[in-house]
């Protein structure tokens, strides 16, 4: 296939795809920006596999006409997050649910619906509404979160002023077999302010997710997300972040189950002395698919970066990971820290990873690590021998194999929940 | 106690036989020494034991309290009270000492049939019995062997032994890499689980470990096979005079 052809294929599955979608009436400049992501994602057209980007993850079903049916999971436990103290905004097949939410204030907080912010004559959205999303299709395409800023029917518009004291915590329910949901947040977290988000749930059978993220100077931003257990559903999400001076970003995210999770992160540091880590922990089995595609741009001096992905994998599930650092030039004393790994239960399951470096500062620190590995045989006898079962003691190797991802996450009891919820579903999963 | 029978066993990967039939009786409270040159079958013995991969039993079989435990998984061994103390403890990062004690004593228990030890009393139980072999609260919650000196790890392996109250122990050179005051330290753990109904075997090529761990029986095993039983005064002659001599006698009788 040529240039020309692959091409045209973009563009016939750009067409496919959009079928019978209508943009979303609002403001006229929020129509405008639509209109925008629309042209743009027309020009560029819909990824194939045989695009770099995409060469170990199909788009097909991203691209299909409609969301293929996903069986509707009922859990046998109480969804994660569920003990912490937290304002809750729940969205049903990717639309919001005022009943089944908190109210939309907090101290130090201003929470919006999009569409409302959307079609408000004048709201500090404009300058936010898909800005991140445009600049990050440079050097790389992400036409699906083009689509997202072009159709997106629901979302949330958080700004944090100081200190919010509870986590806005975004559940995502999944009702009907065949919702295709497209949810945008904007978060914007000013000078000094500190903020955590919380996402779970599987939102619907086709999920489209993009979340764009300004953290000011000085201003903090926590975000901790759990995809699963439910498996059928499929998404592809992106979070776009600029990180101001002295500030940090952290993001962390743990998925089981799922036969298709793309999820990028795109980071822009821009302000000196900051820092961003990005962790993902995920869990999978058989037709199980994962890939996290990360973009860490370094734009100002002193900053740290840290990638840390590791993923569990048996019964011919496959995990990817595409991890880029860019440090450009006078991005000076640059720390970058990056490490994937695979650990692979069985002979069956694949690990792919394209950790990249480029670099044009010349004093900085960058390393990066990628393996892939079975349980390993000397630690598990010893465990054996002092009495723990097989099963047991490879769950145990397991977590100890997630540990450096899971510390990633700054708050106690968040990362208790979480760590809870892991042990819970191997052992689930043992018992069968 | 334990009793091994005619025990054969080769290499798993290779046509290569290592013990060739080991005969030996460990009584209810006794604590016999196995001692030999490099490469006689030491810790063959102590990883067949335990149920190690790699080992193929061609020959015999091993009864602990009149059960052949070769049939049996290590975790199941260890459950039936065996407990072998490594030679070069495993690191195990990413899980901390306490969460590892806390379940290997859980597994053990319930795989006995006991209910499981609530989190107070085992914090109780473990703090007192690390406080006697001097190991500090920061150890037993940094992850498993991580970054500990060698008789550390030892003291690791006497602390679990001491939380896990075996009927068996089997100390695979314990005393390598030991000092003089960490040998002391760890014999003196040893000698604290000497109740008159726990049997131990202990391995090493040296007699000062016995100059702590005072053994009722010794045994001397060269090639595969126990060729010779005695008193404490085996060792001593074997400190004295080295193997030679006694492979010499053997090998000429």
């Amino acid at each position: 296939m040529n240039r020309a052809e692959l091409k045209q294929r973009k563009l016939d599955a750009t067409s496919v795809r959009l079928e019978g979608m209508t943009l979303p009436a609002g403001a006229a400049w929020a129509e405008a920006l639509r209109q925008d992501a629309l042209s743009r994602l027309l020009a560029m057209g819909l990824p194939q596999g045989r695009d770099e980007y995409w060469r170990w993850t199909r788009p097909d079903t991203l691209n299909a006409d409609a969301a293929k049916p996903a069986v509707v999971f009922h859990a046998d436990e109480a969804p994660v997050f569920s003990g912490i103290d937290r304002i809750k905004l729940v969205f049903v097949d990717g639309v919001f649910d005022a009943e089944a939410s908190d109210a939309l204030e907090g101290e130090n907080l201003e929470i919006m619906r999009l569409s409302d912010a959307l079609s408000a004559d004048i709201h500090w959205v404009k300058d936010a509404y898909g800005v991140q999303e445009k600049k990050a299709q440079e050097p790389v395409e992400r036409p699906f979160a083009t689509l997202n800023t072009a159709f997106a029917t629901d979302g949330v518009v958080i700004r944090a002023t100081g200190k919010v004291a509870k986590p806005v915590s975004l559940v995502y329910l999944h009702r009907d077999e065949t919702s295709d949901a497209i949810l945008h947040h904007v978060i914007r977290v000013e000078d000094g302010a500190d903020l955590t988000v919380l996402e779970n749930g599987p939102a619907a059978a086709r999920f489209n997710k993009v979340m764009e993220v300004e953290v000011s100077d000085k201003a903090a931003f926590h975000h901790v997300r759990a995809q699963g257990r439910d498996h059928e559903r499929r998404a592809v999400t992106h979070v776009f972040a600029t990180i101001g001076q002295e500030a940090l970003f952290k993001s962390f995210t743990m998925t089981a189950n799922g036969v298709l999770t793309r999820n990028e992160v795109v980071l822009d540091i821009q302000g000196d002395d900051s820092m961003a880590h990005v962790a993902g922990a995920a869990l999978g089995d058989g037709d199980f698919h994962h890939d996290d595609t990360v973009f860490i741009t370094h734009d100002a001096e002193r900053c740290e970066s840290r990638q840390v992905f590791k993923k569990v994998l048996r019964n011919g599930a496959k995990g990817v990971f595409q991890g880029k650092i860019l440090v450009k030039a006078g991005a000076q004393k640059t720390d970058g820290y990056q490490i994937s790994q695979g650990l692979l239960l069985d002979g069956d399951s694949q690990f792919l990873a394209k950790p990249e470096l480029e670099i044009y500062a010349d004093d900085v620190a960058c390393s990066h690590g990628s393996t892939v590995g079975a349980i390993d045989e000397e630690a598990l006898f010893y465990l054996r021998s002092r009495g723990v079962p097989t099963a047991e003691a490879t769950d145990l190797l397991t977590l100890a194999f997630l540990a450096e991802a899971i510390e990633e996450i700054e708050d106690e009891a968040i990362a208790e929940d979480i760590l809870h919820r892991l042990e819970g579903w191997l052992t689930r999963r043992r018992v069968g | 106690m334990l009793e091994i029978k005619n025990l054969h066993v080769k290499l798993e990967e290779e046509d290569k036989q290592i013990l060739k039939g080991v005969d030996l009786k460990v009584g209810e409270g006794e604590v016999h020494a196995i001692m030999g040159p490099n490469g006689s079958g030491k810790s063959t013995t102590s990883y067949v034991l335990s149920g190690r991969d790699g080992y193929e039993v061609t020959e015999g079989e091993v009864l602990l309290d009149g059960e052949n435990i070769l049939e049996l998984e290590p975790e199941e061994r260890a459950a039936a009270g065996l407990f072998l103390a490594f030679q070069y403890p495993v690191e195990i990062p990413g899980v901390g000492n306490m969460t590892f004690l806390r379940t290997a004593v859980n597994a053990q228990r319930k795989a006995r049939g006991q209910e499981e030890l609530s989190a107070t009393d085992f914090l109780k139980e473990i703090r007192a019995k690390a406080k006697s072999l001097k190991i500090d609260a920061e150890m037993l919650k940094r992850p498993v062997n991580v970054g500990f000196s060698g008789g550390e790890k030892k003291r690791n392996e006497i602390l679990q032994m001491a939380m896990l109250e075996p009927k068996l122990c089997i100390l695979d050179e314990t005393d390598s890499g030991l000092d003089v005051d960490a040998m002391k330290l760890v014999s003196e753990g040893v000698n604290a689980l000497r109740d008159g109904k726990r049997s131990f075997i202990v391995i090493t090529h040296y007699q000062r470990l016995l100059d702590h761990i005072k053994p009722d029986v010794v045994h001397i095993m060269s090639n595969g096979r126990i060729i010779k039983t005695g008193g404490p005064e085996l060792a001593l002659e074997v400190e004295n005079n080295g193997y030679a001599d006694l492979l010499a006698e053997v090998e000429g009788a």
